[in-house]
C-alpha cells in the first residue's frame, strides 16, 4: 500500500523503522528533543523510543561523534545527528581519522558502522558558518562512504540502507528538499553497496548531473528546456564515495554533453570529479561540446539578502547554461 | 546536576539596590546609559525582526548588559574582544553606534561589517571588537592567541573571550584554557552563564551549573558573581583586569544571568518544550540590572527620574532615525561576493 510522505516524514520514517527492528540502533545529537532542530524528520522519537536512544547532548560535536565511533566498534548502530554540516567541523577527526580509517589500517578487523546524517541547512541571510555543503571534502575521504538522497523514496531508504551498512556513511540531506512530497511503498531493505546514480529524467541532447538539491534543481530545468525543444537526461548521483560513474559516461555517449551542476563552490568541489571521470572514459571523439560546470562561486555565503540571492543556483540558471553549451 | 550556584541562579534573590559605594558618579551613569542604549537598541531589533523587516536571525541578550557594560568600561581600544552569536552587547559596549548596527543586521554597505555579516558576524576593531561569529567556541582560541600576541608586542593589553554556558561544552574551550594558563596569556574569560544552551537547561548537559571550575581545574583565577549587578562585576573585573595589565596571566570570571528574549529571535520560548516559564522570566525581570542601578542611582541622589526620562526619549528618537536611515541605506554591490574573499594587498615585504 503506497502512503503520503514529505522529505522530512520519510526520513523520520526511515528512523522509526531502524529504532523499532534493530535494537541497536540508537541516535545521538543535538536538538533531539526540540523541534527546532531537524524540521519534521524527528518529531516525537524521543516519546516514542525513549531518551536513551534518543539522545540529546551538550554543544559538543567532536566528543559526540567520537563516541560513536565507540559504540560502534561495540556492536551498536549509531547515528549522529549533526543538525548544520559546518557545525560537524569540529568532528572532523572523529569522521577523517577515526571512522573511516579503522577498517584498513587494522587489517580489516574494525569496523565503525555509524551514520552520520548531517544537514545542509541555509539561506535565510545566515551566512559563511551556517551554510555550507562540504560534500566534496568528504567524498575525498577513502573508507568514508558518502550519501546524498535527493527524492522522498531516497531519503529513507538510503538513511536505513545507511545505518545497515557495516560501513561509516555520512547521509547528508539538505532542508531545501523538505517540501518535496511523493507516495512510497511498504519498506524494504536495500544494500548500500548496490546503489549507484539514477537518471531520473530519461534525454538525448544533454546529460545532466547533479546531487542532493541541485538535482531537483535540474529536474525543474529539464522540464523547462523541454519547451525549448531540449531534451536533457538529467542523473542523480546519490553516492558520491564510492562513485560509480558508468552510467553518467553512458549516458554521456548518448548525448555527447554534459553539465554538472552542484550545490558546493566550485573549485575542487565534486562537480570536477564528475567531469574528470567522464572525460577519462568517453572516447575521443565523443563530447559534441566542452563540458561544463554550475556551481557556488568559490565565496563563502554572504549573508545580505540581495548578495544571498545571487549567490545560490537556481533552475534558470542551469537552462541558461545548457542553452549556452548547445549553442541555442 | 549540583546546584553549586546556590542563590545565583535562583531568580528571585538578588533583587536588591546595587551597592555602588567607590565607583564614581561619571563611570556610574556612563554605565547606567549603555545599558539602557543596549536594551533599546535590541528592543528595536526584537520588533523590527518580527514585522518581517529583518532577513537574518537576530540572537538577543536583552537581560544581560550588565555583562558587557561593566567589563568594557575596564576596556581600552588597543584591547582584543572576541564575541559569539549573541554579541551586539559586546559590540556596542565598546561602541554605541547603533546606526551601524541596525545597518549591518539588515545588510547594507554601511554597517559594521559592511553589510557582509548580519547579526552573527561584527567587526569593530577600532574600538576593540575583533570579531563575532555564531559557531560556538569558535572565537576562544582567537582570544587566547591575540592576548599572547599583545604579550609578544610588549603592551598591556589583553585578550576577552565571551563564552557561554553551553560554549564551556565544546573541546577546544578546555584547551583555551589550558594553553592561556600554561603561557600565561593575559585573556579575561567571561563567562556569561544564562543557565540555557538554546532549547536545553544546564541541568540537561552538564553535572554542574558551575562553570568556574573549570577554572579550578585549569589553576586559573576566577570570580564568580551576579551577572545582573553591573557594579559587582564592574569591581570585579577591575581587580582583575589590573592584575593581568600588569603581567598575570589568564583570568576568568562567570557571571550568572538570563536572557529575556528566547533563543533567537523575539519570542519567549516558553511553550516549545523548554524549561523556561514566564514566570521565570518575570522574575529575572525584576532582577533587572538597568532597573537595579537605576534605582540604586537614585536613592543615592546622583541620578534622577527626570534625567532618565530625558535621556530616553533622546534615544528613542535617535534610534527611530537611525532606524529609518539604515532601511534606506544601500546593498553592498553585487561584487562584494568574490571581492572580500582574500586580502586586496600583496604580500607584506620588510
Ligand atoms: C559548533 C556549533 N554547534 C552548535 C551550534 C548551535 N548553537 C547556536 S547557539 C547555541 C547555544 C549556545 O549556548 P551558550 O554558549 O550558552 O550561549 P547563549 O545562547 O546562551 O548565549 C547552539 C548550540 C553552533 N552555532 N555552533
Ligand atoms: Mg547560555
Amino acid at each position: 500500500m503506497m502512503k503520503k510522505y514529505n522529505y522530512g516524514t520519510a526520513i523520520l520514517s526511515g528512523f522509526e523503522y531502524l529504532l523499532e527492528e534493530y535494537p541497536e540502533v540508537f541516535v545521538i545529537g543535538q536538538g533531539l528533543w526540540s523541534p527546532w532542530y531537524v524540521g519534521n524528520s524527528m518529531t516525537d522519537l524521543d516519546k516514542k523510543f525513549g531518551v536513551e536512544r534518543i539522545i540529546d547532548t551538550p554543544v559538543s560535536e567532536s566528543a559526540c561523534t567520537g563516541a560513536a565511533v565507540g559504540a560502534s566498534l561495540a556492536g551498536m548502530k549509531p547515528i549522529v545527528v549533526h543538525p548544520r554540516m559546518d557545525f560537524m567541523i569540529y568532528a572532523m577527526d572523529a569522521v577523517v581519522n577515526q571512522a573511516a580509517k579503522w577498517s584498513h589500517m587494522l587489517g580489516g578487523q574494525a569496523h565503525p558502522g555509524l551514520t552520520i546524517r548531517s544537514i545542509i541547512n541555509r539561506g535565510g541571510e545566515q551566512g559563511a558558518q551556517h551554510s555550507q555543503a562540504l560534500h566534496a571534502w568528504f567524498a575525498h575521504v577513502p573508507g568514508l562512504r558518502v550519501v546524498m538522497p535527493t527524492t522522498v523514496a531516497d531519503a529513507r531508504d538510503l538513511l536505513i540502507a545507511s545505518v545497515l551498512s557495516p560501513d561509516p556513511v555520512m547521509f547528508i540531506d539538505d532542508r531545501w528538499l523538505y517540501d518535496q512530497e511523493d507516495e512510497l511503498p511498504a519498506i524494504e531493505e536495500i544494500s548500500l553497496i548496490d546503489q549507484k546514480p539514477n537518471i531520473s529524467i530519461e534525454g538525448d541532447d544533454i546529460t545532466i548531473v547533479s546531487c542532493g538539491h541541485t538535482s531537483l534543481l535540474s529536474r525543474d530545468a529539464a522540464n523547462m528546456l523541454e519547451s525549448n525543444n531540449i531534451s536533457a537526461e538529467v542523473i542523480d548521483v546519490r553516492v558520491l564515495n564510492p562513485f560509480f560513474a558508468d552510467d553518467i559516461v553512458s549516458s554521456v555517449r548518448k548525448t555527447r554533453n554534459l553539465l554538472v551542476v552542484d550545490c558546493g563552490t566550485l573549485t575542487a568541489g565534486f562537480s570536477a570529479e564528475i567531469i574528470a571521470k567522464v572525460v577519462e572514459n568517453v572516447p575521443n571523439d565523443c563530447l559534441a561540446n566542452k563540458p561544463k560546470r554550475l556551481a557556488l562561486p568559490d565565496a563563502p555565503a554572504p549573508t545580505s539578502r540581495v548578495l544571498e540571492k545571487d549567490y545560490y543556483i537556481q533552475s534558470e540558471d542551469i537552462v541558461v547554461e545548457v542553452k549556452r553549451i548547445l549553442n541555442k | 546536576m549540583k546546584n553549586n550556584l546556590l542563590d545565583l541562579s535562583n531568580p528571585e534573590k538578588f533583587h536588591e539596590n546595587l551597592d555602588i559605594k567607590g565607583i564614581d558618579k561619571n563611570t556610574l551613569i556612563n554605565m547606567l546609559k549603555s545599558m539602557i542604549l543596549i536594551r533599546k537598541t535590541e528592543q528595536q531589533l526584537a520588533s523590527s525582526r518580527k514585522e518581517g523587516l529583518i532577513g537574518g536571525p537576530v540572537h538577543l541578550g536583552a537581560g544581560q548588559e550588565a555583562i558587557a557594560v561593566g567589563i568594557s568600561e575596564l576596556l581600552q581600544s588597543s584591547d582584543r574582544v572576541f564575541g559569539a552569536h549573541r554579541s551586539h552587547s559586546h559590540l556596542l559596549a565598546l561602541n554605541p553606534d547603533f546606526y551601524k548596527l541596525f545597518a549591518e543586521v539588515l545588510g547594507k554597505e554601511t554597517g559594521f561589517s559592511k553589510g557582509m555579516g548580519g547579526s552573527m558576524h561584527l567587526f569593530d576593531q577600532e574600538s576593540g571588537f575583533y570579531g563575532s561569529v555564531p559557531i560556538v567556541s569558535g572565537t576562544v582560541p582567537l582570544a587566547v592567541g591575540a592576548a599572547m600576541a599583545a604579550r609578544m608586542q610588549e603592551t598591556n593589553d589583553i585578550g576577552v573571550a565571551y563564552i557561554g554556558d553551553g560554549a564551556v561544552e565544546e573541546g577546544v574551550v578546555h584547551e583555551s584554557f589550558n594553553l592561556s594558563k600554561v603561557h600565561n596569556a593575559p585573556v579575561l574569560f567571561v563567562i556569561e552563564n544564562n543557565l540555557f544552551a538554546s532549547h536545553m537547561h544546564i541541568s540537561l548537559r552538564q553535572p554542574s551549573d558551575m562553570i568556574s571550575r573549570f577554572a579550578t581545574a585549569n589553576n586559573i583565577p576566577y570570580k564568580l558573581l551576579d551577572g545582573n549587578d553591573v557594579c559587582a562585576i564592574y569591581n570585579a573585573a577591575k581587580e582583575q583586569i589590573t592584575e593581568m595589565r600588569n603581567g598575570a596571566g589568564p583570568r576568568l570570571i562567570e557571571l550568572v544571568t538570563y536572557r529575556h528574549y528566547g533563543h533567537v529571535d523575539w519570542r519567549d520560548d516558553v511553550d516549545v518544550g523548554v524549561a523556561r516559564s514566564l514566570d521565570d522570566i518575570e522574575n529575572w525581570k525584576a532582577r533587572d540590572p538597568i532597573s537595579r542601578l537605576s534605582k540604586s542611582m537614585i536613592i543615592n541622589e546622583i541620578w534622577t527620574i527626570d534625567e532618565e526620562e530625558i535621556y530616553t526619549k533622546e534615544l528613542d528618537a535617535l534610534i527611530a532615525e537611525s532606524w529609518n536611515k539604515a532601511m534606506s541605506d544601500k546593498y553592498p554591490n553585487m561584487n562584494s561576493t568574490l571581492e572580500y574573499v582574500y586580502a586586496k594587498s600583496n604580500n607584506k615585504t620588510k
